[in-house]
């Protein structure tokens, strides 16, 4: 058994929500596992049963070989961050961050040494007088996190603690998150709705639609392999190009090309998918791409067009390439990095 | 220059105002300052006397009530006892029900707390006669106990303080709970000290409700010793200016605390969310 283990989750809520269906899920010692998802998808709920926050309405979670489901959020030993951070606003940093170690009944001096260190690690210690309010967002964020870590929990369990930070800071406090946990090494489980957030710091990732978990794994094999249309379309940025196509023997054809010699025997009614980063201008290739608009973001370029269908269609190219508004392209898909999905279930079928 | 005109116009009615209300209880006071043949003859009094200390001292400790068995020193101290025990009993219990309607969860809590709002509506005096035979089949009737706890359930109080907690995010609960707190501590370590200046606030507030009552400490006090200041007011026996001086020093401790505590009031009334 591993460290946590969610074994056929379910959640309803009382009036009747289906938050969390029959999940299934293993996290090992040390990992940081990231749930990620549109919003609604239940990624919290998930994050809360494992806290003992939300009741479990079936299945059994274990942490650390013992069963939790009963067992009171106090007794569990996690802890938590949450997205408005939830710092306690009458008690000063320090104040805050030892409350939990005074409750498990610490001395004095153990605690102070344990608050003190844990400043010095998140470089709070020039605010450990102040109260919450006189911090910036920034700093608060730090002191979240300073009260999960000086408890030194079995896991850290993050409910999107980033979102509520500019461009730049969030960037800086991911960074700052991945190092922190592989420095202390707790299991963590980090919840947020931003795919590239949960691709940079994943060890592995839970895509999660519909309170089901889509699919399971490390960030690069769901963005290399993605199982179903939705975890295609959600994981990489900009998004995946989505084309109707259908297959007969084994050639697909879509609107103004065809795919011969496709590695699926499936047939019927299909979605093609194409990463705008899996395309390459050469002469005569399949995809002609008519250009609307080109974003330079200095390494890449992405343009945006239309196909002869009118379809949106997205390419991103290396940023020396000049592109004009209005011209002509024509795309080929490199090494046949093409994704294939049933248009019915959504199944990947190459 | 209109701004001028509009500004010296509402002064001005501030002013008549003012005067208004303070003209009166000036007088009391000055003419609290003579000797009683002085205001006899001449009528209240503008300018202050020089019978202060004299008449003042002779207030406090005069033996008054139809048994003489009472001083004005007493009934002070009973008032404070009472408005002290009033406003402390009625801000802790109002504290630990509305800790119930908002965190526990009780059915039909809303329900609850409507049937608690009320009672707001049912003025004490309505309630009096059976509120009477309770304490009197309790053997309460002149004693401190029956004087106070009766009127210590305040839904005004429960009111304030359920509105207050429903805005303490749950977030702080739940992290709380995860730092290892169990109800008694969120209570303690959370609540109170957030709820702070509104407590500071409802105790001067039912302390001046329970300086005030008349109508409840009449009935349920037969002895004089127990006397209280406002019924001393209706009961006090003696010279115009000894009542007059009596007067003035009823006004005294509800002032006294107002003024003491007025940061808090405000700051708890107003400004705390
Ligand atoms: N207390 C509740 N009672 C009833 N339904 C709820 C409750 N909390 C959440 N839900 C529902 O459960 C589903 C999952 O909610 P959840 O908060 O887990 O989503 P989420 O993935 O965290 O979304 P977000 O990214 O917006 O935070 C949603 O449909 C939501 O409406
Ligand atoms: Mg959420």
């Amino acid at each position: 058994m591993s460290f946590l283990d969610l074994k056929n989750v379910t959640k309803i809520y009382p009036n009747g929500t289906k938050a969390v269906h029959e999940t299934s899920l293993s996290v090992d010692e040390g990992e940081f596992m990231v749930f990620v998802g549109p919003s609604g998808c239940g990624k919290s709920t998930l994050l809360r049963m494992v806290a003992g926050l939300e009741d479990i309405t079936e299945g059994d979670i274990n942490l650390d070989g013992k069963l939790i489901n009963e067992v009171d959020p106090s007794e569990r030993d996690v802890a938590m961050v949450f997205q408005n951070y939830a710092l306690y606003p009458h008690m000063n940093v320090y104040n805050n961050l030892a409350y939990g170690l005074k409750n498990r009944g610490i001395d004095k001096e153990t605690i102070e040494q344990k608050v003190n260190d844990a400043a010095k690690l998140l470089q709070i210690s020039d605010y450990l007088q102040r109260k919450p309010s006189m911090l910036s967002g920034g700093q608060r964020q730090r002191v979240a996190m300073g009260r999960a870590i000086v408890r030194n929990p079995k896991i850290f369990l993050f409910d999107e603690p980033l979102s509520n930070l500019d461009a730049k800071l969030r960037i800086q406090m991911r960074l700052e998150i991945k190092k922190l946990q592989q420095k202390v090494g707790v299991t963590s489980i980090f919840v947020t709705h931003d795919q590239v957030e949960a691709m940079t710091l994943a060890d592995r990732l839970a895509v999660i639609n519909n309170g089901i978990i889509e699919q399971l794994g490390t960030p690069i094999e769901i963005y290399d392999n993605p199982k179903s249309l939705f975890v295609a379309g959600f994981i990489g940025s900009p998004q995946m190009n989505f084309l109707d196509g259908n297959i007969k023997n084994k050639t697909l054809s879509a609107e103004g090309f065809e795919i011969k010699d496709i590695d699926s025997d499936f047939e019927g009614e299909v979605k093609l998918g194409i990463r705008p980063e899996h395309l390459s201008q050469r002469e005569n290739s399949l995809i002609n791409l008519k250009v609307d608009l080109v974003e330079q973001l200095g390494s890449d370029n992405l343009v945006y067009g239309q196909l002869k269908d009118k379809k949106d269609f997205c390419y991103r190219c290396p940023g020396n390439l000049t592109i004009e508004k209005g011209a002509d392209l024509s795309l080929n898909i490199e090494n046949n990095k093409y994704y294939i999905f049933d248009k019915s279930t959504g199944k990947r079928v190459n | 220059m209109t701004r001028f005109i509009t500004s010296s116009f509402s002064h001005l009615i501030l002013l008549i105002g003012i005067l208004i209300m303070v003209v009166p209880v000036w007088m009391i006071f000055a003419s609290s300052t003579h000797t009683s043949s002085m205001i006899n003859m001449n009528g209240l009094q503008m300018f202050l006397g020089d019978s202060f200390y004299e008449n003042y001292l002779r207030v406090l400790l005069y033996q008054g009530g139809f048994f003489k068995e009472i001083t004005a020193l007493k009934m002070f101290f009973n008032s404070f006892i009472m408005a002290t025990g009033v406003a402390i009993l009625s801000v802790v219990t109002s504290l630990m029900a509305a800790y119930a309607l908002v965190y526990y969860r009780i059915k039909y809590a809303t329900l609850l707390f409507w049937i608690i709002f009320i009672t707001i509506l049912v003025p004490l005096e309505l309630r009096i006669f059976p509120t009477y035979s309770v304490m009197a089949e309790l053997n309460l009737v002149n004693s401190y106990f029956g004087l106070i706890v009766p009127i210590s359930a305040s839904a005004i109080a429960t009111l304030f303080f359920r509105q207050f907690y429903k805005t303490v995010p749950d977030e702080l609960l739940e992290s709380a709970k995860l730092d290892g707190a169990n109800t008694w501590r969120f209570f303690v370590d959370f609540l109170i000290p957030l709820s702070k200046t509104m407590i500071v606030a409802m105790l001067i507030f039912m302390f001046v409700f329970g300086y005030n009552q008349y109508l409840w400490p009449l009935l349920v006090t037969t002895s004089e010793q127990y006397w209280t200041v406002v019924m001393g007011l209706k009961m006090m026996s003696g010279s115009i200016v000894h009542r007059f001086a009596f007067v003035m020093m009823s006004m005294v401790p509800p002032i006294l605390i107002i003024i003491v505590l007025q940061k808090y009031f405000i700051k708890g009334v107003f400004q705390d969310k």
